[in-house]
């Protein structure tokens, strides 16, 4: 229980306890009494607007209306919510609202539960919908901190705005004006830079916190700082303010924390590629020219759409095209391919096939189906229907030469198997995208002290023997970072890592080659020429003796020191000078 | 002997995290390449003390190639810039002694390489076989040519 005071009060004859400082309206739902209201939003200030929440006060013999949204309850007030006099004060409103913005529609559902068929009052437009109640002019000062809309003139003037009419400068576009408001009078169109498919909906992030796909690991939200408003007026915190288990904190910052670790496992993924570099390909300029990822995104059941495949207007495609090879098997591009995509594109086909009725149309190059059961994924798509066209797609574009092919793609493609140049119209496309080595691969290869391949994807240390492993002891590969896999190869790899680290780090001893290098102290003249040149500070000078000693711990074996001992003093254990004399010699014998 | 045609005999020292294994690789992927060179491993580049050189050249090689990682990636952090050091100077010094620049060739193949050292074996023994045998050592070479 709180500590604060406890206020006794009646409301419709009925007693209740509630905290000093709760309104009116608060009480009333503690009772499951509902008051009518249009202003009234938990996380706003209460601010007594539309007035359709009027109720009784009675004290002693005398009766007052009071707006229970912004009334704080007092000792022993006697409330009637549904009396005569409440009733009729609110038939008032509504019908004076009703006469404001006639196209409201939640003023239309509280006046037909109250009865109320027309208003007596002149209407002036019977397109408007704003009914002042003043919530987008909070939302943007209380809770955004932007203050960039607010009411302007008075009485049969007023409405909401942006200063002088003019676009705001204040604005940071979040949208909360018109999210909060109750009769959708607000609209907007641009998002910012999201990519808009249908209308209101996105396929990029929906809101600034949440959990960041359905599967994820852990399964909590974070808060995405570029899009979240705290972080770009300091306001808002809505989120902290309604967590009933206080999970949220705005003022956590990233660290940098330090960790000894024995063994590492690099699983550092892939970067999609950016389907833009292929101009002819119309991504991000045509409309319904889609990503495998975003296409992925559209039919999942908690996608914008609930899973549907729908064009960018709404309707349900008739033919879809689905291009293989995307940024992979292209010299211009990545030469290697990205083994993913057949698969997935077949996935999508397959998909298609079960959600829509459109005639699906997969352009190949070669088919490549790998793995376990893929092969006969594919003669199951064939027999499903879906028409796979051998050939690579040259240009994807909308420019009409029939009459079918109005407002529609027109995929251009030289079937190589028919020997023809073809233009296939469809209403989406689906570009199954390559995969490519994260953004900063090369840096994570700096790091680690490890190598890239041609392809620039992390070098193994022996493609059969040890493909876990790297040339670094003790750091593993797993997934992506390595080369293009799909889940089952990704998951062997990465248990085969694992075990491979866990081996190291259970044995608790590191294996050493023994080829470091050491110091003859009879013939080390004291120089110090190589306490310079170690890279690994291995090497120090021993005063009192007068000549240079090796660590062996630290010594990794290089042999740098040993190549510019001017005595000879240095040696490297196994790479001997003498051996390599010897060996020189032994390679000229015939 | 002298009727066949000339052989140039050709040594290199490749680091063992790279080049070796970069040579490994391109006989792994069955890439054929002039079979004159005859490697030494060593674990870096900065290990090919300017003696094995000179050594070389003695015991009658026509070339010798130094070849380690790419600059940045060497796996002693600075191991093949000392070879670049000192193959710089050993090359001046050489010249002095009369051994044409080219016969001594400094390279740096990746492990990712293999096509990369197909293509310098094959080059190094092209160019040295222009140059002819190298007549040092009171015609060593020539004997066994």
């Amino acid at each position: 229980m709180s500590d604060e005071k406890q206020i006794k009060l009646t409301i419709n004859d009925k007693s209740v306890e509630v905290d000093e400082g709760t309104t009116i309206l608060q009480a009333a739902k503690a009772l499951d009494i509902e008051i009518p209201t249009l202003c009234y939003h938990p996380i706003l200030e209460p601010y007594a607007a539309c007035r359709v929440c009027v109720v009784e006060k009675k004290t002693g013999e005398k009766a007052e209306l009071v707006t229970s949204c912004n009334t704080k309850v007092k000792e022993g007030m006697v409330i009637h919510t549904d009396s005569d006099m409440a009733l009729r004060a609110r038939r008032m409103n509504i019908e004076l609202l009703m006469a404001q913005a006639p196209a409201a529609e939640p003023v239309q559902k509280i006046a037909k539960d109250m009865g109320i068929e027309r208003t007596r009052f002149e209407i002036k437009d019977p397109t408007e919908k704003c009914i002042l109640c003043g919530m987008c002019v909070r939302a943007c000062e209380q809770i955004v901190g932007a203050e960039a809309i607010s009411f302007v003139n008075r009485g049969k003037n007023r409405e909401v705005s942006p200063p002088f009419g003019e676009e705001s400068e204040a604005c940071i576009g979040c949208t909360a004006c018109a999210f909060i408001c109750p009769t959708d009078c607000i609209t907007f169109e641009d998002l910012k830079g999201r990519k808009i498919i249908h209308k209101e909906m996105t396929l990029g992030p929906s809101t600034a916190i949440r959990v960041p796909i359905r599967q994820a690991v852990p399964m909590v939200p974070f808060i995405d700082e570029e899009a979240c408003i705290h972080f770009k007026t300091g306001e808002c915190k809505v989120c902290e303010k309604l967590c009933a288990k206080e999970a949220i904190n705005h003022d956590m910052e990233d660290e940098e924390v330090e960790i000894d670790v024995g063994t590492i496992i690099l699983a550092s993924g892939y970067k999609e590629f950016d389907a833009s570099r292929i101009p002819a390909y119309g991504y991000g300029r045509l409309d319904n020219v889609l990503t495998g990822l975003e296409f992925e995104r559209l039919v999942n059941a908690s996608g914008p759409t609930g899973g549907k495949v729908l064009c960018a207007n709404g309707e349900e495609p008739k033919a879809v095209g689905i291009v293989h090879c995307v940024g992979s098997r292209d010299e211009h591009y990545n030469e290697y391919c990205s083994r993913v995509c057949c698969m997935y594109s077949l996935k999508f086909a397959h998909l298609l096939k079960e959600k829509t009725n459109a005639d699906i149309y997969d352009f190949y190059i070669d088919m490549r189906c790998f793995g376990k059961g893929y092969e006969e994924f594919y003669h199951r798509l064939l027999e499903e229907g879906t028409k796979f066209i051998r050939g690579r797609v040259s240009e994807i574009t909308d420019m009409a030469m029939t009459s079918e092919e109005e407002n529609r793609l027109i995929i251009r493609v030289e079937d190589t198997l028919v020997g023809a140049v073809r233009r296939i119209p469809v209403d989406m496309v689906i570009l199954a995208t390559g995969l490519e080595p994260s953004m900063d691969h090369n840096k994570i290869a700096k790091v680690f002290n490890i190598s890239c391949t041609q392809d620039t994807f992390f070098l193994e240390r022996h493609p059969k023997l040890a493909p876990a492993a790297t040339f670094t002891d003790g750091i593993f590969l797993a997934g992506t970072c390595q080369s293009p896999k799909d889940i089952p190869d990704t998951v062997a790899q990465a248990g085969a890592a694992a075990s491979e680290a866990l081996a190291l780090a259970d044995r608790g001893t590191f294996e050493l080659e023994p080829i470091t290098a050491e110091i003859d102290e009879e013939l080390c003249a004291g120089c110090q020429l190589c306490v310079n040149l170690c890279p690994f500070s291995a090497i120090t000078y021993n005063k009192e003796k007068g000549v240079s000693e090796i660590n062996d711990a630290l010594c990794k074996g290089c042999g740098t020191c040993v190549s510019a001992c001017p005595s000879g003093a240095s040696q490297q254990k196994h790479f001997r000078d003498q051996q390599i004399f010897a060996e020189i010699e032994g390679i000229f014998i015939d | 002997m002298s009727h066949e045609a000339y052989e140039p005999k050709l040594v290199g020292f490749l680091c063992t995290w790279c080049s070796y294994t970069g040579a490994d690789l391109a006989g792994t992927s069955r890439m054929a390449y002039a079979p004159n060179m005859r490697i030494i491993r060593v674990m870096c580049s900065g290990r090919v003390d300017p003696q094995f050189v000179l050594k070389a050249f003695k015991e009658g090689a026509d070339g010798v190639l130094i070849s380690g990682c790419h600059p940045g990636d060497c796996h002693y952090q600075e191991g093949n810039y000392k070879a670049l050091r000192r193959h710089r100077l050993l090359s001046k010094m050489l010249e002095q002694f009369g051994i044409e620049k080219e016969r001594f060739r400094l390279e740096w193949v990746s492990a990712a390489e293999g096509a990369k050292f197909q293509q310098v074996c094959n080059e190094f023994t092209e160019e040295v076989r222009l140059l002819g045998p190298l007549n040092w050592n009171g015609g060593k070479n020539e004997r066994q040519a």
